[in-house]
């Protein structure tokens, strides 16, 4: 296919995703509000700690803490994928007998509608921000390479989760038992990726753990572009180790993928 | 049809839960596997509890007055309220709004019992019961850690606490339920629930005061874990505990009205 028509095909999912959604303002905004719950504790528990230390812990301000949690909101939505779990149901129900009759690879639909899903979700994520920020005084301050790297990183953040959990979910096609695995994948995640809090606030042997791992590339590293003023090298060193996480994760995809399909008659309908 | 009064039976609603929890006992139970899963999610979900505690506490000693035994206690009755919430009171809320949307909601308007203690108590999922366990554990731990014990007017109070705590929630879930009589769409409700639910793994006094406030009036987590917490760790008051019980009170009233509000919109959408 020409590159024209992968670009209408996305355009497509994308417009799709967002006339849908759209319709679901309210729905969307509870789960939002859900997800903001989540930051805002953290927040809370790390800003008192750094209040009674005399008013930062490692490292972090209060300020910084809440500018950190607050573009964590955003980066978590941009991490919303095609859940694991819910190819159990695609399995079971045959909705992949569907999707393997068009002429592409199924995951291009999913990362086309996700990604449409984006644009309702940052519109409706805007007033959300302001008014965390009015709560909470995040000390923010970027430069303008932070800015263009961060919108460039959120992006493959949610690329990496993508093609990650694609793989996670298609242990479906050997088993229904699979939360157990799911788990410990979403537990490390939370642990290591910088989502429970800065990873520079973790033990050394879990910081080296996690960056071996694709975790933080997904949370710590898009947030600490916005916010910690990092130096260029890791900015664009960031960018390539994205890429290079993309790359792994979708060759992944493409080799499980042959494998896996070849079980789907046997466990669907 | 709907509400018919329950009459010369008051007992008969519990009779009816025994009946719906022994069907839904024996129906967990031909899937034994499903109770080593979630062991196995519990044992994960605790550990994690447990590494964010040493993580605050290598930082710190105390956090906002609470030292880290403390702390284990109010995640011991989170731990423990989330088991209640997720065996009782989250099955029949989740299918609550599926019937709502799907209209299958009409079944239970057809039974002769009424509505409201129907889709309270029809699905119960015993295996989420590994958390109440499991709570109570940690619990224990913590107050022998704390040295003290408890003393029999506490564990009263903190029995009391927790079941009026258990009220709230369930309240609060039944609200949020029956929005879907208007909002047609609220699967997404849930994550809503347990991300809010989070907030009580802290005692709420470490929040800034409106959050504090939301999570105490709005959402009743306050009530549901950081009081019972309270009463074990020596920090409950009488006047707590009543205004807990004055405001179990309210949310059960206004959660019945609220309720036959949802009820006279149901009947004009479906038909």
């Amino acid at each position: 296919m020409s590159v024209r028509a992968w670009a209408d095909i996305y355009a497509t999912h994308i417009r799709i995703a967002i006339a849908e959604q759209f319709q679901y303002r309210v729905a969307n905004y509870f789960y939002m509000i859900g997800m903001i719950a989540e930051p805002i504790i953290y927040l809370v528990v790390w800003s008192t700690i750094a209040r009674q230390q005399g008013g930062q812990v490692g490292g972090f301000t209060p300020g910084q803490f809440a500018a950190y949690y607050i573009v964590w909101t955003l980066v978590r939505n941009m991490n919303i994928i095609f859940t694991p779990y819910g190819w159990e149901e695609r399995i079971r129900q045959g909705e992949l007998s569907g999707m393997l009759l068009r002429p592409m690879h199924p995951i291009h639909t999913d990362l086309g509608y996700f990604a449409g899903w984006k644009f309702v979700v940052i519109v409706l994520w805007l007033p959300l921000a302001a008014v965390l920020a009015f709560l909470f005084s995040p000390d923010l301050d970027p430069r303008p390479i932070d800015v263009a790297v961060f919108a460039i990183a959120i992006w493959g953040a949610y690329l990496i989760r993508s093609v990650n959990y694609w793989i996670l979910g298609m242990l479906t096609f050997w088993t229904t038992r699979v939360g157990p695995a799911f788990e410990i994948v979403f537990t490390a995640e939370l642990l290591l990726s910088g989502r429970l809090v800065p990873l520079s606030l973790m033990p050394d042997w879990a910081q080296q753990l996690a960056s071996v791992l694709p975790f933080k590339w997904t949370f710590g590293f898009p947030i600490e572009a916005l916010v910690a003023r990092l130096p260029e090298e890791q900015l664009l060193g960031g960018l390539a180790m994205q890429a290079l996480w993309i790359a792994l994760g979708s060759i992944g995809v493409a080799v499980v993928w042959r494998i896996a399909i070849r079980r789907y008659g046997a466990v669907g309908n | 049809m709907t509400d018919r009064p329950v009459g010369r039976e008051p007992l008969r609603p519990v009779r009816l839960f025994g009946l719906y929890l022994r069907v839904g006992v024996l129906n967990e139970l031909q899937y034994r596997a499903n109770f080593a899963i979630q062991l196995f999610q519990s044992a994960i979900a605790l550990g994690t509890g447990l590494a964010v505690l040493a993580l605050v506490f290598g930082q710190t000693d105390t956090l906002a007055g609470w030292s880290q035994p403390e702390l284990l206690a109010v995640m011991g009755v989170h731990v423990l309220m989330g088991g209640v919430i997720g065996t009782f009171i989250q099955p029949n809320m989740v299918r609550l709004m599926g019937d709502i949307r799907q209209g299958t909601f009409d079944y239970v308007l057809t039974k002769p019992e009424d509505a409201q203690v129907l889709v309270s108590i029809r699905e119960v999922r015993f295996w989420r019961a590994v958390d109440i366990v499991i709570g109570g554990v940690v619990l224990a731990i913590a107050i022998g850690q704390l040295g003290g014990g408890v003393g029999a007017l506490d564990a009263v109070a903190f029995l009391a606490a927790l079941v009026l705590g258990a009220v709230m929630i369930y309240c609060f879930w039944m609200l949020l339920t029956i929005t879907a009589f208007w909002v047609v769409r609220m699967d997404q409700i849930v994550e809503l629930f347990e991300g809010v639910y989070q907030a009580g793994r802290w005692p709420v006094t470490i929040y800034p005061g409106w959050l504090r406030l939301s999570l105490t009036f709005l959402v009743p987590i306050a009530f549901a874990v950081t009081v019972p917490a309270e009463a074990v760790t020596g920090r409950l008051t009488a006047e707590t505990l009543a205004l807990a019980a004055g405001f179990a009170g309210l949310l059960v009233v206004v959660t019945r009205i609220f309720w036959r509000l949802g009820l006279r919109r149901y009947g004009g959408a479906s038909a």
